[in-house]
């Protein structure tokens, strides 16, 4: 989107930035876990548009979809399930007083790093747009993100696999081949139930379009795939569906097509093309269509297995630690 | 001051905030919203630094720190997901515990590992309530 | 200033004010219903001026259908948590008017907008 020039009332950073420290400040010190969560929630939103200021869609975008959204869900059902856990005894003044001005100093240090940047400011730029024709890609930060730095995307798809696996480890002993069930916090209200049977038509639209879209445009498999999660995640929460049990070989599948697709892909093209990761010329935008296409599917899956939690045997709510309100959300 | 500058000096404070929060926050919850800060700090400073990148080299946004971070903030969210499934299982086996310690004789009962373990390592319901976070 | 342009300002600045007038009531409201109720008559309307004020400048079609389905997401993702919201504003009521802490529910919504100032 290089012909996207964005308009400029540079007085409009100032209260934005303002607005996310003085936010950051009040999650920090506020008394309540929940009102903190919510507020966090909102916080991601406002990242997202400090994002745009900076010129960078794809990154708002995802800010906007895991940083607010799937997040905000992820940290809401937390907090839903731990209650208001008590406060836990702080130290002394000393110890605080130290502590603090150690932040502020990692603060002031960094600000100076920040403010003392070289200039003219190096950047790859120019490299990006000269081999983007290549991928016949017209979103440079897809391009970087498939083709020039293919390596830490492959990576960072297989991390996104170990985390599902990993969380699944979480589960009792016990409990293993059951379903998850962090988003089961009693019966959903209305409203939700709702929501959960007109939104996921319109959200598997918008997902698929922003994986489509990707290629030129901002969107990808990341901001697609976290749209998607979010919608299997609503269904989930309103008790339309359940989520599927961790023994099941499908949703095992879905999680490791992405990388393993990646994976094979690049392996191949160590021999058909010249090094690992490399596309053979003619086939370098069907080949980039396919890897996405799973990476969509993938990351999809497994960030909606992410929000879902561990397998859990069903029964009563887990603790609520203290006798305070804790509901989540409940009719 | 342009809004690289702003940016960048905002992402300082956010990990100088987060960075207090993550050590001194009220509750484990608490602590991990403080740590995601620090990241969301740590990638604002990204930002500036891909918005200087590109407005010299003719484009709104250096593309390759922008690929890095969207990498990074899903992984981000990842380990916050694994982060949360840990304190939530914390809690329930605490609370397993506290309540097997609760009821006499049945800390030892063989069905529930994870409790028998716990108790253990744990001496009593106020005990467990208190030293697990 | 071509007439497509006059229209975007006003229609723009009229939505401007209906989020001004929400985030008033947000500021002045004593409780927690009734700044959710603002809100989200501010939020609808406003948002609603905001995009019929830009449709001159979107590419036609898929621009202006993209931002008129938009405004239907948000109305609807909108009127659904605000309903979810009050449903738990009203639960957190039922359990204080037992449990005492009165006023305690009333500090989940600033923090719903993302708005700190509420709470000051």
């Amino acid at each position: 989107m290089p012909d996207v020039s964005l308009p400029d009332p540079h007085w409009a950073d100032l209260p934005l930035g303002f607005a996310l420290l003085v936010l950051a400040l009040w999650l920090t010190w506020t008394q309540r876990d929940r009102a903190a969560v919510i507020g966090f929630t909102g916080y991601g939103l406002l990242v997202a548009i400090a994002w745009v200021r900076l010129g960078s869609m794809d990154v708002a975008l995802t800010e906007a979809a895991l940083g607010g959204g799937l997040m905000g869900l992820l940290l809401l059902t937390a907090a839903a399930r731990l209650g208001e856990e008590t406060d836990q005894p702080a130290p002394g003044l000393p110890a605080r007083l130290s502590i603090a001005l150690l932040c502020l100093g990692v603060t002031l240090v960094l600000a100076a790093v920040v403010l003392g940047l070289p200039s003219p400011a190096p950047n790859l730029v120019a490299p990006v747009a000269s081999h983007q024709a290549v991928t016949e890609l017209g979103n440079p930060v897809a391009a970087v993100l498939i083709a020039f730095r293919a390596v830490d995307t492959m990576l960072e798809s297989v991390v996104l696999a170990l985390a599902v696996i990993v969380l699944w480890s979480f589960g009792a002993d016990r409990a293993w081949g059951a379903r998850p069930r962090a988003l089961h916090l009693g019966p959903p209200s209305p409203a939700l139930v709702f929501l959960g049977r007109l939104l996921p038509p319109a959200g598997l639209i918008v997902g698929v379009h922003l994986f489509w879209t990707g290629a030129d445009h901002p969107g990808g498999p990341f901001q697609g795939g976290a749209v998607l999660a979010a919608m299997a995640a609503l269904l989930w929460l309103a008790r339309l569906g359940e989520p599927p049990r961790v023994s099941d070989g499908l949703t095992r599948l879905g999680i490791v097509v992405g990388p393993l697709l990646f994976l094979l892909i690049g392996l191949a093209g160590a021999v058909i093309a010249d090094a690992f990761l490399d596309y053979p010329e003619a086939l370098t935008k069907p080949l980039i269509l396919l890897i996405e296409a799973a990476k969509t599917l993938s990351v999809a899956v497994a960030l909606a297995l992410l929000v879902a939690g561990p397998p859990e045997l069903p029964g009563p709510m887990p603790p609520r630690q203290s006798g305070r309100a804790a509901k989540g959300v409940t009719p | 001051m342009n809004e690289a500058q702003l940016y960048g000096v905002c992402g300082a404070g956010l990990v100088g905030i987060g960075l207090y929060g993550a050590i001194l926050g009220r509750s484990t919850l608490r602590r991990l919203l403080a740590f995601n800060l620090v990241g969301s700090g740590v990638f604002l400073i990204f930002g500036a630094i891909a918005r200087r990148g590109g407005l010299a080299g003719g484009a709104q946004s250096d593309p390759v720190p922008q690929a890095l971070v969207i990498t990074g903030l899903v992984v981000a969210f990842a380990a916050t997901a694994l982060a949360v499934a840990l304190l939530i299982r914390l809690a329930t086996v605490a609370h397993e515990a506290a309540s097997a310690a609760a009821t006499p004789g049945s800390t030892d009962d063989p069905s529930t590992p994870a409790t028998a373990s716990q108790g253990r390592g744990e001496r009593g319901p106020g005990h467990v309530g208190a030293g697990h976070s | 200033m071509s007439l497509a342009d006059a229209f975007t300002a006003v229609f723009v600045s009229l939505g401007a004010f209906f989020f001004f007038a929400g985030w008033v009531g947000l500021v002045r409201f004593p409780d927690a219903l009734s700044r959710l109720h603002a809100l989200s008559k501010a939020d609808n309307l406003g948002l609603g001026l905001v995009v019929i004020g830009l449709l001159p400048q979107a590419s036609w079609p898929f621009g202006t259908l993209k931002l008129i389905a938009l405004w239907l997401v948000a109305v609807l993702v909108g009127g659904a948590s605000a309903q979810l919201l009050a449903g738990a504003i009203h639960a957190q009521a039922a359990e204080t008017s037992t449990g005492g802490e009165p006023g305690r529910g009333t500090e989940a919504a600033p923090g719903a907008n993302g708005n700190d100032k509420a709470t000051s």
